[in-house]
């Protein structure tokens, strides 16, 4: 009895933990919402479909496709997409899901890696993200990954650009107020890749990192950076619990 | 060839209106701006649409410049008897592409 009041406290404590966070999703529009909401009317579907006839072409001088390896998407990459960046051993720094993806490529496929922010790298990912959707974030933050989160949490409330405004300012401080029109978002990272009306395309969460910090003024960090993996894998571990919507669509 | 995601229902009943979704993978270049050189970016929207059940006229429509990227037509088809749903667009360059969902009347 005690146990079950104990799992039951522990429960509540778990869902006011993820209640607190508000994805994107609650700050956009009625018309945002129902474009995401419906499949047929997410422009981010179209994505989506590349990346399935992606996911068995055969590619590379190996000729292995993604589907000769991993099978059926819907089994092996459920829940991938959640835990991502993940801590990678060999490399000894945290990578994204795309960044994965190109590793695969290049490595077991023998294929010319993809460029980021490309449409064919964004679409075999947002495959990939989808077969998470709905699955609480669980990016891990503790063990060989610990050090990075702590770098990425020092960049998030580091004030920087000549605006001289830190990440956690508006995202923390100022969420929910506004930017303009806009409703300042707490800035998870739980849809990407994902179709950005403002774009009219889809992109991934380095361009919306990219956006922000030329917004304050200061220059974007590289790609391969290890700032940025370091601040996307802070991301990662403060939206945790919130549902992966990949492939969402914001304002 | 451009990527389009067509939603129809797998079966409807005869004499309901039933929905018909379709996203279009398409960049309608407005015409009204610049390059990074300055030069003006030519317009490249698709134009016209033209939906037909069966050979039948179900829809014409005219698009403009106006229209998003990646533009979603949503319009409500009823049907007699199973047949072809066929889709038609063309665009500035002149591209024609057809696409078809086949409708099954219970």
């Amino acid at each position: 009895m005690s146990t079950v009041a104990a799992c039951a406290a522990l429960a509540l404590i778990a869902a006011g933990g993820t209640a607190e966070k508000r994805s994107g999703y609650q700050d956009a529009s009625p018309e945002t919402r129902a474009m995401q909401d419906d499949d047929a009317s997410n422009p981010g579907f179209l994505w989506v479909q590349q990346g399935e006839a992606l996911w068995s072409q055969r590619a590379g001088s190996a000729a292995h496709s993604c589907a000769d390896c991993h099978g059926d998407a819907a089994v092996t990459m459920r829940g991938a997409a959640a835990r991502y960046p993940v801590y990678d051993t060999k490399l000894a720094r945290p990578v994204t899901l795309a960044q994965r993806i190109e590793q695969c490529r290049v490595e077991r496929q023998g294929a010319a890696p993809l460029k980021p922010d490309s449409d064919t790298l964004l679409a075999l990912t947002a495959y990939v993200g989808l077969q998470s959707r709905g699955m609480p974030m669980q990016v891990a933050k503790d063990g060989p990954a610990q050090p990075f989160y702590e770098a990425g949490r020092a960049l998030f409330t580091q004030r920087q650009g000549q605006l001289n405004l830190s990440c956690a300012q508006c995202h923390d401080g100022r969420a929910g107020q506004r930017l303009g029109g806009s409703i300042v978002p707490e800035g998870h990272p739980n849809g990407y890749p994902e179709y950005r009306l403002e774009w009219q395309a889809m992109g991934s969460l380095e361009r919306r990192i990219r956006n922000c910090m030329i917004g304050v003024r200061a220059e974007p960090f590289a790609d391969d950076s290890l700032d940025l993996m370091a601040l996307e894998l802070y991301l990662g571990a403060r939206a945790h619990g919130l549902a992966v919507e990949t492939p969402a669509v914001r304002p | 060839m451009v990527r389009v995601l067509i939603n129809v229902p797998k079966q409807v009943k005869r004499g309901e209106p039933f929905d018909v979704k379709l996203l279009i993978s398409h960049p309608m270049e407005s015409g009204q701006r610049h390059d990074d050189m300055g030069q003006p970016i030519p317009r490249q929207i698709i134009n016209s649409f033209v939906c037909t059940y069966n050979g039948a006229d179900v829809l014409r429509a005219d698009l403009f410049p106006a229209i998003a990227a990646n533009p979603f037509l949503s319009f409500a088809v009823v049907a007699q008897e199973t047949g072809k749903l066929t889709m038609t667009f063309t665009d500035d360059n002149g591209t024609v592409q057809t696409e078809t969902a086949d409708i099954v009347v219970a």
